[in-house]
This record gives structure tokens, C-alpha cells and sequence, in this order.
């Protein structure tokens, strides 16, 4: 690989995206998406007693319906990536500790699919191996347990929040293969616009988003037309409309291509998830689901994606610290 | 539009951004499903009252049957919606009370009865206890030290 | 029945539903313009409640309101507030530290056995929306 610019990494060998698997919850499966994900969960708790239990249940499913797809063994496996929500990366941890591969655990909070994507395909690139996963998975009720409120207690969310989707991706790295190609990975750099409410997570990250972005852009000299979708994870309606207006005032018009999976995920008008959705799972369920689709159709021939993270706990919200956002983003292209 | 260089610029900015609640509607919701309460509590309060029960206890039956009525409702996952419809109509009154000690319990259950249930019970309804009870004191130390009467007795 | 139906004051309904909404409307504005949690608002309400309860002021709303004004937290605070005073004039000293639960112990221990009792028979349920 060479770095070219600031902070941007092209790879020598394109990395392929062999394979990818998605699983959502119930609601996620009442959306305008529904059709595309691989499984869809009638029950919260996935036949599970507890909520932590239902979501490494999860990515443990999609991580064997992404290798079934792809018709490759567990054993040819050289590394997984994964990282979720809960306290200590839990889920992941507990999910695939039947699997006996290497393991990375990663925390970007809900970044976490593409960093592992960016760095899964750095390695490979690098000749560690012919084959990678990368996994995430977030749960809307586990998620509120940690980070709210309990789901029985009768209080209102308000407009700015975002709903954190129920679900797992997965997707398997190859180095030979052909394509969809990640060709140039961008690690973001940690944004902090002084935003404290943890109810208003999209205007938190949507700085960071920019920031990255335009980095990309400049580092790889492209205009967004470049690209046929830049795609981010989990800004939600309010975080989209603040992208495509500050980035307007830096002089990029990114109307024409430009889309987050937070608002692709949900009705707004229907499911009344308020500012849209959020969670690891929802930039890496939409991407496994719609868009690696619309990629091997060659119905999208470049796109960005670029998700997001909140890097902030419950703990420093309640001391008061603002958000740090973060985002990355990997080229692909076919 | 102009620049956003500063964190204030950027708050002020995304304050715009934002949409507001829809404050006229919830607080019409909050006004009569929080009336509503407040009349069954009064209807509980007369009928004990006319069965020649004092005032003094009939209050305490008007709390204890208002949180009987919440943890009946919160168990059987109907609070939440009440909740979401009403935002302080239902939870200014016992109700609201009772459900914030209701619902992290049985969220806990999960990690068990003793640190569980037990101990996650007043992750909400704990600050309402303390400072409650806290001041409850502050009241009655200055109430002892403006009343010679009750100073007499100490 | 019918004497109790007879017997009731629906003048007294009204007050206690319109000081009752009022009480609650006050906390919705809080919460919608300020941003402050559920727990915050139970906090000021108890609080205050106490202080006015302490200052002798809430029984005039009690006795205007009747549950209007027993049933919203400040009735809790109020009642926390009357209890100690009470016991202080009978005990002195001790009483501040006793007449307060002493006062509110129906409402505390209910909340507390039927919570521990809805943990026994019920779980949790993802929320529709």
C-alpha cells in the first residue's frame, strides 16, 4: 500500500469484497429495505433469555451465512475484525468464541464495520493471508439497557434521537478475487464540535463526516461525481441535512450522490424512529444488504462509504464531556 | 450561509437544525391523561373516605392502589406506551414514580435477584428517595430551630 | 353505591383534574424546553413539593385540589415534609429523622414489593416504536 496525501491509504492490491450477510430485527424488516436483508428475526431475543444473549447470537448467524455464501471454511479463515456496542466489545467476543480463528477485537462505536473493513483490508493487502472477516452487530433493547433507559420505563424520546437497529452484517475479505474492489481506505481523525447532547447523535458526528470526506476527496484529487453513491452510516435525517449543507459552504456539492443508511433504513413518515436510525448495525446490515447488491449488479459502480461513530459512553455523558465523533471510509469500486 | 467556525457557531447552528417537540400537542396529552390520574386518585380517596376510613389513611390506600395500578400496567408492557403518549401526565403522578422503580427492575432481572433486581431497582427512583428524604430533614432541623415549642422537648 | 354516588362532590373532580394537568404541564414544558431527564424532573418536583410542604404552603393546593394535589410527586414531597413536622412536635429532634418515611411508608414499600413482585412475573418487551 502507499499513502498518498494526508491521510488516505491506496491500496497495491485491491481487496475483494467476496461476500456479505445481513440479519435484522423486526422492525428493520418492517422498512423500505426489508427485502434485501438475509434474515429478518421475528423475536427480539432470538430464542435467547437475555438481550447481550439474542446479539451475539446474531453475529455468530452472520458470520455462518456469510461464510455459507461464500462457500469457504472456517479453517481457510486467517483473521476477523469485530466490535459492537455493549460494554468490553461483548457481543462479538461472546458470538464467535466457538470459532477458534484469530480475532481482532475493534471499537469505533458505530464506525466499527468499516474500520474493520479498512483494516482487514490494509492486512491483506500487506500479504497477511488470503482471507479476512469483518463483523458487527448492534440491538436496540441491549443498547437502551446500557445507554438509556430501561425499555419499561414510560418516557418520550424526543425528536432528535435516533432509533439503534436491531441486526448483524458480516463480510468476507478475499485477496484474489474479482471485485467489488476496496481500493482506498481513509482512517478519519477524531472531530469534537462541542455537541453534548447524547440524544442528538447525527449533529455530533456529521462534522467528523465532513471532515472525512473532504479529506478523501482531496487526498485522491476526485470529485464527488467521481462516485455514484457516497454513502455515510448512521447520521439519521438531521445529521444528513448538516453534510450536504457545510459541505455546500466548503465548495462540494454532494446533493446528487450523497445518502446515509440511518435514513435508508426506516420510514420516517411510518415507523416513527424520529431522527432515523443508528447502531453498527446500520450502516453494516444497509451495506451488506443494498448496496454490495446494487455493486454486483453494477447498478452503483464507485461508491464511498463512510460511517460513523460516536466515541463517547454513558459515563461521560453524565460528567458532561462533549461527543468526540470519528468516521472512515474505504473506496469500492468494481 | 455564512461559516461555521466555532463550537458555538456549530451548537447554534445545529439548535436550528433541530427539529422541536411538538410542545402544544404533548403538553395537552400531559394535561389530561395527568388530570385523568389525578381523578381516579380522588374517586379512590372519596369512596374510602365515605367507608369511614380517616383522611390520614385513605391518603396512603389513594398512593399504594395508584402503584399497584402502574406496576400492573408496567408488567404487562402497557406503561411505556401510556408513557410515550402522555410524557409527564404519567409521570409527574405516583404512577410515574412507581414505574421508574418497576421498569429497571424488571430490565435487571437479567443480572440476577440480588444484583439485579435488587440493586438496579433505584437506578431512576433512587435520586427521588434521597433528595426527597434529604430535605425531609432540612425541614425538620429548621422547623426545630423556629419552634421553641418542639426545641422544649428536646 | 347509590349513597356514594349521592354523596360525591364533582366540583372537587374538576379542581383535582384541572391542578392535577396543570402540575403536569408545568413538567412537560420543563422537559421539552430545558432537556432535563425523567429523573431530574422527579427530583424538582419532590424537592419542591418538601420545601413547600415545609413552608406550610402546599395545604391550601391540597385542600383546594384534593388528589390534584396528593397524587403529582410534589403531594409526595408535601406529605415527607408534613410527616416530619408532625414528629418533630411529638419526639424533638429525633423526629426529623423519623417522620418523613414514617409518612410516605405505604407509598415507598408498595412501589418497592410490587416492583420486586412485576420482576417475578413479567420481562421486559420490545418497544413497537
Amino acid at each position: 500500500m502507499k499513502k498518498i496525501g494526508n491521510q488516505t491509504f491506496k491500496l497495491d492490491n485491491p481487496i475483494t469484497i467476496l461476500e456479505t450477510a445481513s440479519i435484522v430485527g423486526k422492525k428493520e424488516a418492517e422498512g423500505p429495505m426489508a427485502k434485501y436483508f438475509d434474515v429478518c428475526l421475528e423475536d427480539e431475543f432470538f430464542g435467547e433469555k437475555t438481550w447481550e444473549k439474542a446479539e451475539s447470537k446474531m453475529i455468530k448467524t452472520s458470520i455462518e451465512t456469510v461464510l455459507k455464501k461464500s462457500k469457504i471454511s472456517l479453517s481457510s479463515i486467517d483473521f476477523l475484525f469485530a466490535g459492537d456496542l455493549l460494554n468490553q466489545c461483548i457481543s462479538s467476543s461472546f458470538g464467535i468464541r466457538d470459532f477458534e480463528i484469530p480475532f481482532l477485537g475493534i471499537f469505533g462505536a458505530c464506525s466499527t464495520f468499516v474500520e474493520g473493513l479498512l483494516l482487514g483490508s490494509l492486512l491483506l493487502d500487506g500479504g497477511a493471508g488470503n482471507y479476512g472477516i469483518v463483523g458487527t452487530s448492534s440491538h436496540f433493547c441491549s443498547a437502551e439497557k446500557q445507554f438509556r433507559f430501561p425499555l419499561e420505563l414510560g418516557n418520550q424520546r424526543p425528536p432528535t434521537s435516533q432509533w439503534t437497529v436491531t441486526g448483524s452484517a458480516a463480510a468476507v475479505l478475499s485477496k484474489n478475487g474479482v471485485g467489488p474492489y476496496i481500493t482506498h481506505v481513509t482512517p478519519g481523525k477524531i472531530v469534537d464540535k462541542g455537541i453534548k447532547d447524547a440524544n442528538n447523535m447525527g449533529s455530533a458526528m456529521a462534522p467528523a463526516a465532513i471532515a472525512t470526506i473532504l479529506a478523501h476527496l482531496k487526498d485522491t484529487g476526485r470529485n464527488p461525481t467521481y462516485y455514484d453513491a457516497i454513502i455515510t452510516g448512521d447520521l439519521g435525517h438531521i445529521g444528513k441535512s448538516i453534510v450536504l449543507e457545510l459541505s455546500k459552504a466548503e465548495g462540494y456539492q454532494l446533493n446528487s450522490v450523497y445518502d446515509d443508511c440511518g435514513v435508508l433504513m426506516f420510514d420516517q413518515n411510518k415507523q416513527d424512529t424520529h431522527a432515523g436510525g443508528s447502531g453498527c448495525a446500520c450502516c453494516g446490515t444497509v451495506f451488506s444488504g443494498y448496496f454490495f447488491k446494487q455493486l454486483k449488479e453494477k447498478k452503483i459502480k464507485r461508491m464511498l462509504l463512510v460511517a460513523t461513530g460516536a466515541l463517547m459512553n454513558s459515563t461521560s455523558s453524565q460528567q458532561g464531556e462533549s461527543i468526540p465523533g470519528i468516521a472512515h471510509a474505504v473506496s469500492i469500486e468494481i | 450561509m455564512k461559516n461555521i467556525e466555532t463550537n458555538k457557531e456549530y451548537q447554534e447552528y445545529v439548535d436550528k437544525m433541530s427539529p422541536n417537540s411538538p410542545i402544544f400537542k404533548n403538553c395537552f396529552n400531559a394535561f389530561w391523561v395527568g388530570g385523568l390520574i389525578c381523578v381516579i386518585g380522588q374517586l379512590i380517596f372519596d369512596y374510602f373516605v365515605f367507608r369511614g376510613f380517616s383522611e390520614e389513611l385513605t391518603g396512603t390506600i389513594v398512593s399504594i392502589s395508584l402503584i399497584f395500578l402502574s406496576a400492573f400496567l408496567t408488567s404487562i408492557n402497557v406503561f411505556n406506551k401510556i408513557g410515550k403518549f402522555a410524557g409527564a401526565g404519567s409521570l409527574i403522578p405516583i404512577t410515574g414514580f412507581a414505574n421508574s422503580i418497576i421498569s429497571p427492575a424488571m430490565e435487571y432481572k437479567s443480572e440476577g435477584y440480588v444484583m439485579g433486581v435488587g440493586a438496579k431497582m433505584f437506578t431512576v427512583a433512587g435520586p427521588v428517595l434521597v433528595y426527597g428524604i434529604c430535605s425531609s430533614v432540612v425541614v425538620g432541623l429548621l422547623y426545630l430551630l423556629f419552634n421553641a415549642q418542639a426545641v422544649m422537648l428536646v | 353505591m347509590e349513597n356514594f354516588l349521592g354523596s360525591l362532590d364533582y366540583w372537587m373532580f374538576l379542581k383535582a383534574f384541572i391542578i392535577g394537568g396543570l402540575l403536569c404541564v408545568i413538567a412537560q414544558i420543563l422537559i421539552d424546553k430545558t432537556k432535563l431527564t425523567p429523573a431530574r424532573i422527579l427530583v424538582i418536583y419532590v424537592t419542591t413539593g418538601t420545601i413547600l410542604g415545609g413552608l406550610g404552603l402546599y395545604k391550601y393546593l391540597v385542600d383546594f385540589a384534593g388528589c390534584g394535589a396528593t397524587v403529582p410527586l410534589t403531594g409526595f414531597g408535601n406529605n415527607l415534609a408534613k410527616g416530619v413536622i408532625e414528629e418533630v412536635g411529638k419526639n424533638g429532634f429525633l423526629g426529623a429523622f423519623i417522620g418523613g418515611i414514617k409518612a410516605s411508608a405505604g407509598g415507598i414499600t408498595a412501589a418497592i414489593f410490587f416492583g420486586y413482585i412485576a420482576s417475578l412475573v413479567s420481562k421486559p418487551k420490545m418497544k413497537k416504536q
